[in-house]
């Protein structure tokens, strides 16, 4: 089959790869119909992420037919149309149990590096190596999805394709941001970040019931997406003073909730130490939501991070009683309702689609999305 | 808390004590008093189920069923309902492993046995043990 590989840093392609084929007796093969570029996605592709080798297959956020059933599965057959979470996940462990998918015990393949990376193995994603799962990922004709009952969610017939694989990954990644703040009624919510899960959080909030949501960024066209598609407040850092006027628009006490959503940067903070493994990130968002949050207010990280950040406000974080909370998202808990959403017209994603392309110009595809040209939030393929 | 008690072959002198011990101070995994002869450390996963379904009628679960006589297993109940702790340690008491369990250990037993755990939990979980994708590698034939 053909899929996107990756060769180098920042040097993909598509090859002729080997198909999958079923592993595990919870398994399914999808032909992927559509499969997003994801801001995650970016420091692999620049090589900042160990174990990834020459010839590995990238993406996570997909839907495509079941064409393919292991002898265990139960919820799905053959021809049927599932959007797949990005987060593998066996539904067994005791995490996954308390719905928290992200930090499955047997969701990868590479549990001993990543008990040497963070204390703990934690669940797999698709097209990230071992440490992170260990699987191939999406950009291509077929995929194998374990523990597919799990995993694996039919999409209602009136959800299109370009809507639908948002639900993969970027419309829980926001869901996941709105509910870790505990955003309620009559809150002031900040969000960095206008990509497609900065949207998506912010729309979250907006449907949990805040009263106001600010987005910054200084992109501007993905702040009009913010404003028109949203409805929430665009904000650019370009040109004013982010802490004064969120001040401003908080009455003076600052937001009650601050998410970043931008991650770690794909380029190293200092090239050669980055390259060596040892470079400390730098995030200036995520200070700002630090020194912008309200007094015992909750700040939540939910850009991607790998490693280790410098610099980091502590001292603001406990004289002012702040919470701060991250995870990765929990799919498996939302889609559904968030299917459910998108069938009922409240939750729409398709606009996030910047850029559809066939799978042979994917390069080219995340060419546009690095470099953020041509208005690109997400690059979409179709194998 | 109930306790379900050593399960590794071979009955040494530090074992019993080690035995002994458990009753005594449950909140701890077993080790001698004074100078322990195992360098090994316990090696421990949490996995969902009573002990009696990880272990139905003692009978050690597969991989750890080949390290027989080469580790000693324990059970038992984790707090909080999150389900049962199981912990593997080298044998002390083990003169040096040879044969096919040597081959098996290898020169990192802590790391082995931590993968045989994780394996255990996987199968008494989810009944599999999740593989990883074929590389091109893996297929002779196929154009690399």
């Amino acid at each position: 089959m053909r899929a996107l590989c990756w060769e180098g840093a920042n040097a993909v392609a598509v090859r002729e790869v080997p198909d999958p084929e079923l592993r595990n007796a919870h398994d399914i093969i999808v032909r992927v119909r559509r499969s997003a570029t994801c801001g995650a996605d970016l420091p692999l592709l620049a090589g900042r992420i160990p174990y990834l080798a020459a010839g590995d297959v990238l993406g996570h956020e997909f839907l495509g037919d079941v064409v393919e059933v292991g002898p265990e599965v139960r919820r799905h057959r053959v021809a049927d149309r599932v959007v797949v979470c990005a987060g593998i996940a066996c539904g067994a462990c005791w995490f996954c149990r308390q719905g928290l998918f992200a930090c499955c015990d047997n969701g990868t393949t590479g549990a001993s590096a990543a008990e040497s990376a963070w204390g703990q193995p934690t669940g797999g994603c698709y097209g990230h190596p071992g440490p992170l799962g260990g699987f191939a990922g999406s950009h291509a004709e077929y995929v194998r999805v374990p523990y597919a009952d799990v995993g694996a969610f039919a999409v209602p017939e009136e959800v299109s394709d370009d809507r639908a694989v948002f639900a993969s990954d970027a419309a829980p990644t926001g869901w996941l941001g709105a509910e870790l703040g505990e955003v309620r009624p009559g809150d002031v919510v900040a969000v960095w970040g206008a990509g497609a899960v900065g949207q998506l959080t912010a729309g979250a909030a907006l449907l949990r019931g805040a009263d106001r949501v600010v987005v910054v960024d200084d992109h501007d066209d993905r702040l009009r997406m913010v404003e028109q598609h949203v409805g929430a407040e665009p904000l650019n850092y370009r040109f004013v003073d982010v802490l004064a006027e969120l001040r401003e628009r908080s009455g003076g006490r600052g937001p009650d909730v601050c998410v970043e959503a931008v991650g770690m940067a794909a380029e190293p903070p200092g090239l050669l130490a980055g390259r060596l493994g040892g470079g400390a990130e730098r995030s200036l968002a995520l200070r700002e939501a630090v020194h912008a949050c309200r007094k015992a207010g909750t700040v939540v990280v939910l850009g991607t991070w790998t490693g280790v950040v410098d610099t980091f406000p502590l001292g603001a974080v406990m004289q002012k009683g702040l919470t701060v909370r991250s995870a990765r998202q929990h799919g498996q808990r939302w889609i559904p309702m968030l299917l459910d959403r998108m069938a009922r017209d409240e939750l729409r994603t398709e606009h996030l689609a910047t850029h559809r392309l066939p799978l042979e110009r994917a390069a080219d595809g995340y060419a546009l999305f690095r470099e953020r040209a041509d208005g690109c939030v997400r690059a979409v393929f179709s194998p | 808390m109930a306790r379900m008690g050593r399960l590794a072959g071979g009955g040494s002198k530090v074992a019993r004590a080690a035995r002994t011990l458990v009753v005594r101070r449950r909140e701890r995994w077993p080790h001698a008093a004074g100078t322990d002869p195992r360098p090994g450390r316990w090696q421990v996963v949490t996995v969902a189920g009573r002990p009696e379904e990880v272990l139905p009628r003692g009978r050690w679960p597969e991989p750890l069923r080949r390290l027989y006589g080469a580790v000693e297993l324990y059970a038992r109940p984790a707090p909080g309902g999150r389900g049962t702790e199981l912990a593997a340690r080298l044998l002390g008491n083990a003169p040096g492993l040879r044969g096919m369990v040597a081959h098996l250990v290898g020169d990192d037993p802590g790391r082995f046995i931590r993968q045989a755990l994780r394996e255990a939990k996987q199968l008494a979980e989810t009944g599999e043990v999740l593989r990883a994708d074929c590389s091109r590698w893996d297929r002779p034939g196929v154009p690399g």
